[in-house]
């Protein structure tokens, strides 16, 4: 299998602090990926870096045979990120969303109407503004335009929180399709349960590192959470 | 070509949605024409000779807040990750962009216009020089408008920094369209020609250095 994700010694800094530092990590092509850790364990930013939308500031790294260093340009196209900023806009109402980036994916109408089905998102919604949706519903569709996108490298950050439980079942059958055809998937989640029925394998993050499972138990938050 | 008009079509479909142009920015822009002749204090006829200026004075104040608002709808939700991630070239992005903001900017000097002849009792004498000035005009003022939003968009303080960033900029528009538009109502003895020449100039080079940097721009804001 090829490598989809190849990071060694990474390190990434957000306001001057490095959020990341010093990631070893591999990750073949077609896994699923669990990504576990505290708040503040660098989660969000290792997924934004292999999107290609924030820079490498020590070590290096490939994803999906890109240079971190100096092929984001070429990666960003091949993957998609649900992250918590769903990078939609709510002045246009879902459809108009979803039209605009099937568009610029080269993706039909056709496919676009049946991301919105996959996700179970109601006509009755389809022409109402983003503005007006619940968080849970917004989220719905920004998962239905990562799968109008079909990218080979999925980032997903806590994507069911917030949804109720047929909208985590849509996002879980979402990954496992992704899975099916190929794509590689990261996801970053609080929620084990829901996470661990998708995920082929779990890493856990903490103080911008790669730790062991052994050395997450004893992590602080996990301390906190024990007692 | 084709995906710089999908986002001039995006952001143009978002302003009518939520009509922040038509029902904030086109009010202030003819409330400020209303504010400078009361300032003024003039007759019809002083306020005919000082139309011109008058007229570009407002556009460029109502440029400000319209490229303030062309900002404002990719930072909300990080939607300029999702550009980014979608493979638009930056140079494409920038083009769309402009030409949104452009087009918004010609609906409103219609609008000024109109409120000019109204107020102002403004005639205009050479319609072809007033129209390729306010064109050239209006291209500079939005590749500026959109080059230097990207710029004060990663900062905290964007709202108050871009006003103080463009105001100079638009210094070399501001002489230029008045000049060009004194040619072109008969208010002014001077080659408006010339002065749509500076004009077209201004809006060639900030068009050309807006698809230019405009990419490195938007990573920083990454």
């Amino acid at each position: 299998m090829e490598s989809a994700v190849w990071l060694r010694d990474a390190v990434c800094c957000r306001g001057g602090f490095p959020a990341l530092a010093g990631v070893d990590l591999d990750v073949t092509e077609g896994e699923v990926l669990l990504l576990r850790g505290p708040n503040g364990a660098g989660k969000t930013t290792l997924l934004r870096l292999l999107a290609g939308l924030a820079s490498l500031d020590g070590g290096r790294g490939t994803v999906l045979g890109c240079d971190l260093g100096g092929e984001r340009r070429e990666l960003r196209p091949q993957v998609g990120l649900l992250g918590h900023d769903l990078m939609l806009y709510e002045d246009l109402t879902v459809t108009e969303n979803l039209r605009f980036f099937a568009a610029l994916a080269g993706a039909s109408e056709t496919e676009a109407r049946a991301a919105l089905e996959r996700l179970e998102v109601s006509a009755r919604l389809r022409e109402v503004s983003l503005r007006r949706l619940s968080a849970g519903q917004r989220k719905r569709i920004a998962a239905a335009v990562l799968a109008v996108r079909r990218p080979r490298l999925w980032l997903l950050d806590e994507p069911h929180a917030g949804l109720d439980e047929s909208g985590r079942a849509a996002v879980s059958g979402l990954v496992r399709d992704a899975a099916a055809r190929g794509a590689t998937v990261l996801l970053a989640s609080h929620e084990a349960p829901a996470a661990s029925e998708v995920a082929t394998r779990t890493v856990h993050l903490a103080g911008g590192i790669v730790v062991s499972a052994a050395e997450a138990a004893v992590s602080p938050s996990a301390e906190a959470r024990d007692a | 070509m084709r995906e710089a008009l999908l986002v001039a079509a995006k952001d143009l479909r978002i302003e009518m949605r939520s009509r922040v142009l038509l029902f904030q920015v086109a009010p202030f822009a003819v409330a400020t024409l209303v504010l400078l002749g009361f300032a003024l204090d003039a007759d019809r006829s002083a306020l005919r000779n000082f139309s011109p200026g008058l007229f570009w004075v407002a556009v460029l104040l109502t440029a400000l807040l319209a490229a303030q608002r062309s900002v404002a709808v990719e930072h909300a939700g990080r939607a300029a990750d999702a550009l980014l991630l979608s493979g638009v070239g930056p140079a494409r992005i920038f083009a769309g962009k402009a030409l949104a903001l452009a087009a918004q900017l010609a609906a409103l000097e219609v609008g000024l216009g109109v409120a000019m002849v109204v107020l102002y009792d403004a005639r205009i004498e050479h319609f072809g020089l007033a129209v390729a000035s306010a064109a050239a005009a209006t291209v500079g003022i939005a590749a500026a408008g959109t080059l230097y939003g990207v710029l004060a968009a990663p900062m905290g303080v964007r709202e108050t920094l871009l006003p103080v960033m463009l105001l100079p900029v638009f210094a070399p528009v501001l002489i230029g369209a008045t000049r060009a538009f004194g040619d072109a109502l008969g208010t002014a003895a001077t080659n408006g020609w010339a002065w749509f020449g500076l004009l077209g100039l201004f809006a060639l080079v900030y068009a050309v250095f807006g698809a230019l940097a405009y990419g490195p721009l938007l990573e920083a804001e990454a």
